[in-house]
């Protein structure tokens, strides 16, 4: 076993030896270096073939024509020209979006971006599972309403929403939906026939592929328009100008078509090392896990130990990398704002972990890591006083704090 | 982040962890910070008759520099004067842990807590007198 251990995988993943040999061919002078849009010699008919090649696995993973697949930098990028792009498309139809509290960044920010442009958002409250019901969606929908975006999997809880289920609520209504399965793709079935989503942003480095490159799936029927925000050679349809970057769409390609092939047998693994974790830790006292157990993604764990703060466990965690809710590192001492959406207390949302499990994790390493978390729990409560009047009963809702 | 070694250490050998007997008239209590914030400390002083703090015990919900901070005061404390006690600030803690500057609140906090239990400890002799 090496340390430190990896339990990181919703942050990013390492890239599959497989995929990087598939990436390294496209690189250099005696491989397929070319420019995929160049039409005059064999160079570019050949990266041509490969962008091609990549875009069809992709397509292949999620059930979807593969000229429905635009090529992006990431889910960032696919977000952005999701909600921007619809939104700007449609904008004589309405100026309503709905998404929800417990969206990535790159929605909300992007959701934030429009309200200044003059487009009105509403900001769906989870259950306290952390889970967007399709009634909620329909209460929400109104006559201006054009978009709707949520995500499939949750990155910090897991979580899955139902979205074929949602989806059937706003093709009824005639509103463009927009799916963020970043986390999601390759872990769980999508079957694009079968769903009706419009718009669905996938990512790279999430999938054992690498950085700096993603897709948006836009829907061919009914056909869904964007417009582009990213203008140039007109490349992507005209959806998304820019040089494709053929080493990692290749890289992206290779990542989705071993997905396909190892999905299933994949997430029997991860759910068993998850449940191992699970039982190792669910009989320490006062531990809550965040979102629902049952709708959840197979590797990730999203738990809180009551009166311990999660950075400092972290800290005594050194020999595993995992993330915490706690954001005491940056300036501001907001803890997670997905736990605090779920209606966690400030205490549970500062002492959350999240433990991402994924293809190269093994059970030694889930054994090492419930050691080292149950000894740090216990230790770092020795030295907490909210342990201490926890113990004496102390009701901590009662007590008047000095808020600084 | 990289922590500092001083940090580390206090972090990983936290000296003065434990409890005094709060109904002890010479025993003066600060606790400060709130959950909600990820910070809370309880630091307490145990003063003999000559007003000269003989013995100091912390407890700390907090990030590694809160413990540390809180750690490092309770070694300092002892052994000086309430009077002389008073005069710890917050500066000193972070100079000599090396905090970043997103930790100095930390040390914001460890000198509101030696503050708060002078304070108590002032209070509680002044009844009993």
């Amino acid at each position: 076993m090496q340390l430190p251990i990896y339990l990181d995988y919703a942050a990013t993943t390492p890239v599959d030896p497989r995929v990087a040999s598939a990436m390294a061919e496209c690189l250099t002078i005696e491989a397929n270096f070319g420019n995929p849009a160049s039409r005059s010699h064999q160079f570019g008919w050949k990266a041509e073939e490969a962008v091609e090649n990549a875009r069809r696995n992709v397509a292949d993973l999620v059930n979807c024509d593969p000229r429905e697949i635009v090529w992006t930098s990431g889910a960032t990028e696919a977000d952005n020209l999701a909600l921007k792009g619809a939104a700007h498309f449609y904008h004589r139809k309405g100026k309503h979006i709905i998404t929800s509290r417990i969206e990535h960044k790159a929605v909300l920010d992007s959701c934030r971006q429009l309200e200044r442009e003059g487009y009105e958002v509403t900001y769906l409250d989870p259950d306290s599972n952390g889970l967007i019901s399709p009634e909620t969606v329909e209460r929400a929908l109104r006559p201006d309403t054009i978009l709707v975006s949520l995500m499939h999997v949750n990155n910090e809880i897991g979580v899955i929403n139902d979205i074929e289920a949602i989806g059937e609520v706003t093709r009824r209504r005639k509103v463009v939906f927009h799916v963020d399965a970043a986390q999601s793709a390759g872990k769980l079935e999508i079957d694009l026939e079968r769903m009706q989503v419009d718009l669905m942003s996938f990512t790279a480095h999430k999938l054992y592929g690498p950085k700096g490159i993603g897709a948006l799936y836009v829907r061919r029927k009914p056909r869904v328009r964007i417009e582009p925000q990213i203008h140039g050679g007109g490349h992507e349809r005209g959806m998304r100008s820019g040089t494709l970057a053929t080493h990692q769409i290749v890289g992206m390609g290779e990542a989705y078509r071993i997905a396909g092939e190892e999905m299933h047998e994949e997430a029997r693994r991860t759910l068993a090392l998850r449940e191992q974790l699970l039982r190792g830790l669910e009989d320490v006292e006062e531990v809550y896990v965040n979102g629902d157990l049952t709708h959840r993604a197979p590797g990730n764990l999203n738990i809180s130990f009551n009166f311990v703060e999660g950075e400092s466990l972290m800290m005594a965690l050194r020999e595993l990398a995992l993330s915490s809710g706690s954001a005491c590192t940056s300036a501001s001492l907001e803890p997670s704002y997905v736990l605090r959406a779920l209606g966690r207390n400030d205490e549970l949302a500062h002492s959350s972990l999240r433990i991402s499990i994924g293809r190269f994790t093994t059970t030694e390493d889930i054994d090492y890591a419930i050691r080292r978390i149950r000894h740090a729990v216990a230790k770092l409560r020795e030295l907490s006083p909210l342990w201490d009047m926890y113990k004496d009963g102390v009701d901590l809702d009662q007590v008047q704090w000095a808020a600084h | 982040m990289a922590y500092s070694e001083k940090i580390l250490d206090h972090y990983e050998n936290p000296r003065n962890v434990g409890r005094l007997d709060d109904d002890d008239a010479n025993v003066g209590t600060g606790m400060v910070g709130a959950p909600a914030c990820g910070d809370v400390m309880r630091l307490q002083i145990r003063v003999d008759g000559d007003g000269v703090i003989e013995d100091a015990k912390f407890k700390t919900y907090g990030c590694g520099s809160a413990i540390a901070s809180s750690s490092l005061l309770t070694e300092w404390v002892k052994g000086r004067s309430l009077e002389d006690a008073t005069r710890i600030r917050n500066k000193d803690i972070a100079d000599e842990l090396g905090l970043p500057p997103v930790k100095i609140h930390c040390s914001v906090l460890a000198e509101d807590a030696i503050k708060a239990a002078i304070a108590d400890v002032r209070k509680k002799r002044e009844q009993t007198e």
